[in-house]
């Protein structure tokens, strides 16, 4: 073979332009001999993660993509995607990721590794993707002509190609093998091929040292003396390789792997090996590996001692050992006081707290500094974490609670000090905030989350509680003088209290910035209804650690106003926008869409017959019968961990997060349940029904008649699909069928509240916040418990039904229990019908509030409709002639009427 | 093919103006797209801007001449849409390669015409690819991502046909142009390479993709770099970009092709934003206006018109660059 130098055909300067390994997705990955190290993230390879393999066998591309997404997100410049097992179809699973990846943007904007074995997949795979991929991999194994062919088509596809270092004799695995093959398979690219030689990267094989084995112990030194030969006489390609193979033998110890790792690349880098797949999580900063494992790693990574495998394997025993003892390890309490304040804090450990706030204080002048001092530095540390997303929500609380604690045992200090010297100052907070739920409703676990973390941040927080009206809100606001202030709701009547709240701050000349949060705020209804009734800045935050650099920005000295007007701007264009879009919709008349309803075949149809009619009473219900109820995954979202339960638990970001409050929320349910700490009641009825005049179902119970009024969609539908309305699941009175309805009330929410309280008294956020949380979910388990056996049992519709709890989360049971407030009868007004016709609030004590939220806010109202074709469905925009003729079937005025669908009413 | 490298090393080209705007003119009836030969067709066929070239040929010649007069150096074929998927639309799958054979026979006799008039300006002919009406990276249902109405296999086919009719009836170049979605692009130049090794011929090929709003990316979602990479795996004689914009609009995505590119680069934008009555009133000195800033900044090696533009347009432009240099090239492309 010749040198290959000559062969080239273009250099640099003919074409002027640099040749570079240039990769595409949505945005450009251009690899220059500047760029850093090239991580490839590998966990969307089936045979690299269980996981990922495990969800695509089970067709779960849904979460399959988050795993692609946290790569990203996590750092990964380029994900490699294998579908090669025995039990999948590779190709199809390849096509089908692929294209569900490319709808997704904030996956899509990285470049694809195509990888698989099989020819035919990594083609499939070429034909899905837009930009430039690469493919990983081909070699000579079957000899030239295949390689050749394969080599075109890639090219001809646009792709840049990972080849082994494998030949017709096998996988190269000494350093003579690794550069013939590698100058082989350039040689043939290049000149016969016209490959370009930038989109050629070589794997030149990793393979593991330290196995024991006299002809391995040269494996990880011959890759990188490969490595280097390569990257001197191959111009232009790059170098690649799987980095955790080389550790392979120390499965087990990740403390001498993660060495391993990191010992290698530095090496492997410095020969040139520009990119790769390693794992972050498994590699220790190699300036940070302890200079005893240092040099026992590099003697055997290097070879450069006889016997080097064995020494680190006996050094690696003491490695081990080291580790299991750090899990009782108390060492960090023999550190400086702050490193031990602040570790307290960010771990969330009170146990030693009051110990280490007392030694402070004694070192002190004044108590205050305390907490201006040790205290705040440590929570500007948890502040920091969490602001770059290496803590999570749960243990944010958590160091709130040790904060709380120590702020409480330096109070008494604080006021002696003040009694002794009046003038002193009393510490100043970086703001004051008045946080309150709107009147008329009772929601406030996010409310109460956001608050915890902007104390932590050293805000005050002046927090009203829930259901405060609007006057005591301007009231507080005024007094307290407070810098912002923060509304919360959950349900639809709210977003009208916080309008009315801005108008009233308008009036009255406030200029503090408004913050909007709760589950039914969203940015456009800020934008649309709230925004243009305060001149001053109004913003929506709907997760915590968006509140705080909000908040931050909102009060910050300098650039304040420029970031005010910043969210007035966007804000403004936000409306506009949404406007226009929300225009381009097409809406019926309501006589038109009830004469495309939802046209069910009645006259084949015989409603099951109720095996009880008439209203049940369920008091203290046995809580420990909902725990096989319960549906986590909301429990974990409203922490803001986000993911499936229990999937969730494992999650390479918030597992270990997820687990531990997993873990807290267990053995508070247990207490729960043990000192049936809470009171579920529950009520429900099953009536005879009728739908009449379209949109109404009448329902007789004893000898009295009752109407509940049902909203039709006015979307205009695409032919085929109807205008739905709830009263459409019941017989129309004039078919002469005899159809039911059933209607409840459930509520695990007597004795939350005082529980709540009492853990807020002793300064325990965390548990507060939790055992609402454990309430909600309780509350739905009774829901959906109480909803199995109707269908079983007293209704009997469905008695043969067998479905596991994961089954009836999908909802794949027969009929449906809307609740008035959500998508599929949003006007909450129903539930005063329900209240009558079940007599709720004497029944059970679930009460309704000004705006028709209930109390205890853990409880649950909503109707049944057992007919098989009924299905959820969102009401979505209505127009304003059903405002009117809801108004008069209800017997409301027409403005009443009006303010309770506001939410609902299209614009236009 | 040599010839045209070196003009452009040269000169400034000037690609010709809107087919469709031109046509809209004659006032086509249904009868007249029909002809005789399709008399008794069972689809409607108006709006089959593709067929006149089959059944009003004189008109498709005498727009060709129209652009050439006012100076264009290059002429597009009427045959945006002349592939089978687009073709679909009008059951006319088997009348592609003869509508493309036939739009570039037209096109070439007129380029013929006047380069013996003008020897010192050929005249050429680039064969029109179109993006089809179908996207092989996105799917037309929101409710199902993983689903496309079109496969990487469906559109080579096609292309391939359409460029051998292309290349049959006399095209010297090819352009691939409207590029919405980069994998519509990617399945016509594998189809092109085909041809290539096939035949053993060299084909200039013309890249030309579209920006659709201000996000600076393409309809599938590409920033102008990502696409530019992503379509130079095989050797091309122009990149550049089309429609969707007005010329004033194109500048900064010109921009990044001149910075990371050695190809020379083409733009062909619309006459101007639509207004309120989705109709294009930029007049020729407005967008001759825009156009010398992409001359000032050497931005530019091919430059004409798309959506709007007509011989005026041309004639503006065609005027206009005659006073300027072109954008340097890399003297040689390496290719395979």
């Amino acid at each position: 073979m010749s040198s290959n130098d000559k062969n080239i055909s273009t250099s640099d300067s003919q074409t002027g332009q640099p040749r570079y390994l240039k990769l595409s997705g949505l945005e450009p990955l251009v690899i220059t001999p500047e760029s850093n190290f090239i991580n490839v993230g590998e966990r969307t390879n089936v045979a690299g993660s269980k996981k990922f393999l495990r969800l695509v066998k089970e067709g779960n591309f849904e979460e399959a993509l988050d795993i692609a997404r946290h790569q990203v997100e996590g750092g990964a410049q380029i994900i490699d995607i294998n579908m090669d097992d025995g039990l999948i179809d590779g190709k199809e699973a390849m096509v089908t990721f692929l294209n569900l990846i490319m709808a997704e943007p904030d996956i899509a904007r990285v470049p694809i590794m195509i990888d698989s074995s099989k020819w035919e997949i990594i083609e499939a795979g070429l034909r899905c993707v837009q930009g430039k991929c690469v493919v990983n991999s081909i070699s000579l194994k079957e000899g030239e002509e295949e390689f050749i062919n394969q080599a075109r088509l890639i090219r001809r596809y646009g792709a840049a190609v990972i080849i082994m270092a494998f030949d017709e004799v096998g996988q190269a695995d000494n350093y003579q093998r690794r550069i013939d093959i590698a100058k082989r398979s350039y040689d043939i690219l290049v000149n016969q091929v016209k490959f370009p030689p930038e989109d050629i990267i070589f794997d030149l094989n990793i393979f593991p040292v330290a196995t024991g084995m006299e002809e391995h112990k040269r494996n990880a030194l011959d890759f990188i003396e490969a490595t280097k030969w390569v990257r001197e006489h191959l111009p232009h390609c790059s170098v690649s390789g799987g980095v955790s193979n080389v550790s392979f033998s120390f499965r087990g110890n990740n403390a001498v792997r993660e060495a391993m790792h990191s010992v290698f690349l530095y090496h492997a880098i410095q020969a040139g090996m520009n990119m790769g797949i390693v794992n972050p999580a498994m590699l220790e900063v190699y300036d940070d590996i302890p200079k005893d494992l240092l040099e026992h790693v590099e003697d055997v990574i290097l070879n450069r001692k006889e016997d080097a495998t064995e020494r680190l394997l006996e050094f690696a025993e003491t490695v081990i050992g080291k580790e299991k003892e750090s899990k009782v390890d108390l060492s960090w309490r023999e550190q400086p006081l702050q490193d031990r304040i602040t570790r307290a804090l960010v771990k969330g450990i009170d146990q030693f707290i009051e110990e280490d706030v007392e030694t402070a204080r004694q070192l002190a002048d004044k108590p205050i500094e305390v907490i201006e001092g040790q205290l705040m530095t440590g929570m500007n540390v948890v502040g920091d974490l969490f602001g770059s997303g290496k803590m999570f929500l749960p243990q944010v609380v958590k160091s709130a609670r040790v904060m709380k604690k120590a702020v409480a045992y330096l109070l008494p200090f604080i006021e002696e000090e003040k009694r002794n010297n009046p003038d002193s100052d009393g510490g100043k907070t970086a703001g004051k905030i008045l946080m309150a739920t709107v009147k008329g409703d009772v929601h406030d676990i996010g409310k109460n989350i956001v608050g915890v973390v902007l104390a932590c941040n050293n805000y005050e927080i002046v927090d009203l509680g829930v259901m405060v009206p609007p006057e005591i809100i301007i009231q507080k606001a005024k007094e307290e003088q407070v810098d912002i202030i923060g509304l919360s709701g959950l349900i639809t009547p709210s977003l009208d209290e916080m309008v009315f709240l801005a108008k009233e701050m308008e009036r009255q000349q406030f200029k503090v910035p408004l913050l909007i949060g709760g589950a039914t705020t969203s940015k456009a209804h800020t934008a649309v209804k709230i925004d243009t009734q305060y001149s001053r800045a109004v913003v929506h935050v709907n997760d915590a650690s968006r509140a705080v650099t909000v908040v931050g920005d909102l009060l910050q000295k300098d650039k304040a106003e420029r970031y005010k007007k910043a969210i007035k701007l966007d804000y403004e264009s936000f409306r506009e926008k949404f406007l226009e879009r929300s225009k381009k919709k097409t809406y019926i008349p309501l006589e038109e869409a009830r004469k495309n309803k939802l046209g069910l075949a009645w006259k084949s149809f015989t409603p099951t017959v109720p095996n009880k009619l008439g209203i049940q009473v369920i008091s203290d219900f046995e809580l420990g019968k909902l725990q096989e109820f319960i549906d986590w995954t909301p429990f974990f979202r409203s922490w803001e961990l986000h993911g499936k339960y229990p999937e969730i638990l494992t999650d390479d970001i918030v597992g270990t997060q997820a687990t531990e409050l997993f873990n807290d929320a267990q053995a508070m349910l247990k207490r729960i349940i043990d000192e049936r700490l809470f009171e579920a009641r529950g009520i429900f009825g099953i009536f005879r029904a009728n739908s009449i005049e379209d949109d109404d179902i009448e329902v007789v119970h004893q000898d009295s008649t009752k109407i509940f009024r049902t909203l039709r969609q006015q979307l205009k539908k695409r032919p085929g699909a109807p205008n739905m309305a709830l009263a459409d699941f019941i017989a129309p009175k004039d078919s002469g069928i005899s159809d039911y309805i059933g209607c409840f009330c459930v509520s695990t929410g007597f004795g939350t509240d005082e529980l709540a309280e009492q853990f807020r008294k002793d300064l325990d956020d965390y548990n507060s916040i939790l055992i609402k949380a454990l309430a909600d979910r309780l509350a739905e388990a009774f829901a959906e418990y109480l909803h199995r056996e109707v269908r079983l049992d007293h209704w009997g519709y469905a008695s043969g039904e067998d479905l596991n709890n994961e089954a009836l989360i999908k909802e794949e049971y027969k009929g449906i229990r809307p609740a008035p407030g959500y998508p599929a009868c949003p006007d909450h007004l129903e539930k005063l019908t329900i209240w009558e016709l079940l007599e709720v609030k004497d029944k059970i004590g679930v009460k309704l509030t000004d705006s028709l939220a209930m109390w205890p806010a853990a409880s649950v109202s909503g109707y049944y409709f057992a007919h098989p074709e009924s299905r959820y469905f969102g009401l979505g925009k209505i127009k304003e002639d059903q405002v009117r003729d809801f108004s008069k079937r209800k017997g409301l005025s027409y403005d009443e009427a009006k303010k309770w669908l506001a939410p609902n009413l299209s614009e236009d | 093919m040599e010839k045209l490298k070196e003009i452009l090393k040269e000169r400034i080209l000037v690609l010709d103006g809107a087919m469709g705007t031109m046509l809209q003119r004659y006032k086509f009836t249904e009868e007249d797209f029909r002809g005789t030969r399709f008399k008794d067709w069972p689809s409607p066929l108006k709006g089959n801007n593709d067929l006149l070239s089959l059944t009003q040929p004189k008109a498709i010649a005498e727009v060709h001449s129209r652009y050439f007069e006012a100076g264009a150096d290059i002429a597009e074929t009427n045959t945006f849409s002349g592939t089978t998927i687009a073709m679909a639309d009008y059951g006319m799958e088997e009348l592609v390669y003869e509508l493309n054979y036939e739009s570039a026979r037209i096109a070439k006799e007129v380029a013929r015409e006047f380069t013996s008039k003008t020897p010192e300006k050929p005249r050429f002919v680039a064969g029109s690819m179109g993006p089809t009406n179908r996207t092989a990276s996105m799917s037309p249902d929101v409710n199902d991502p993983g689903f496309r109405a079109v496969s990487f296999e469906e559109l080579r086919r096609a292309y391939k046909e359409q460029a051998e009719g292309l290349l049959d009836g006399g095209a010297d170049m090819l352009l691939v142009e409207t590029v919405f979605d980069t994998l519509n692009a990617k399945a016509a130049l594998f189809a092109i390479e085909e041809i290539k090794s096939e035949r053993n011929i060299e084909v200039p090929i013309m890249i030309s993709g579209t920006i659709t709003d201000a996000s600076g990316r393409t309809l599938s979602g590409q920033t102008a770099e990502a696409f530019l990479i992503s379509v130079s795996h095989i050797p091309i004689l122009s990149i550049g970009f089309n429609c969707a914009l007005g010329a004033n609009q194109l500048i900064p995505h010109l921009e990044v092709l001149a910075a990371k590119t050695n190809h020379a680069i083409s733009a062909h934008p619309n006459a101007g934003l639509p207004n309120a009555f989705g109709e294009y009133d930029e007049t020729p000195e407005q967008m001759a206006l825009q156009i010398k800033e992409y001359l000032d900044k050497k931005l530019v090696n091919i430059v004409g018109g798309c959506c709007g533009t007509n011989p005026d347009h041309i004639k503006a432009i065609a005027d206009l660059v005659k006073e300027f240099d072109p954008r340097p090239i890399a003297a040689e492309n390496y290719s395979a």
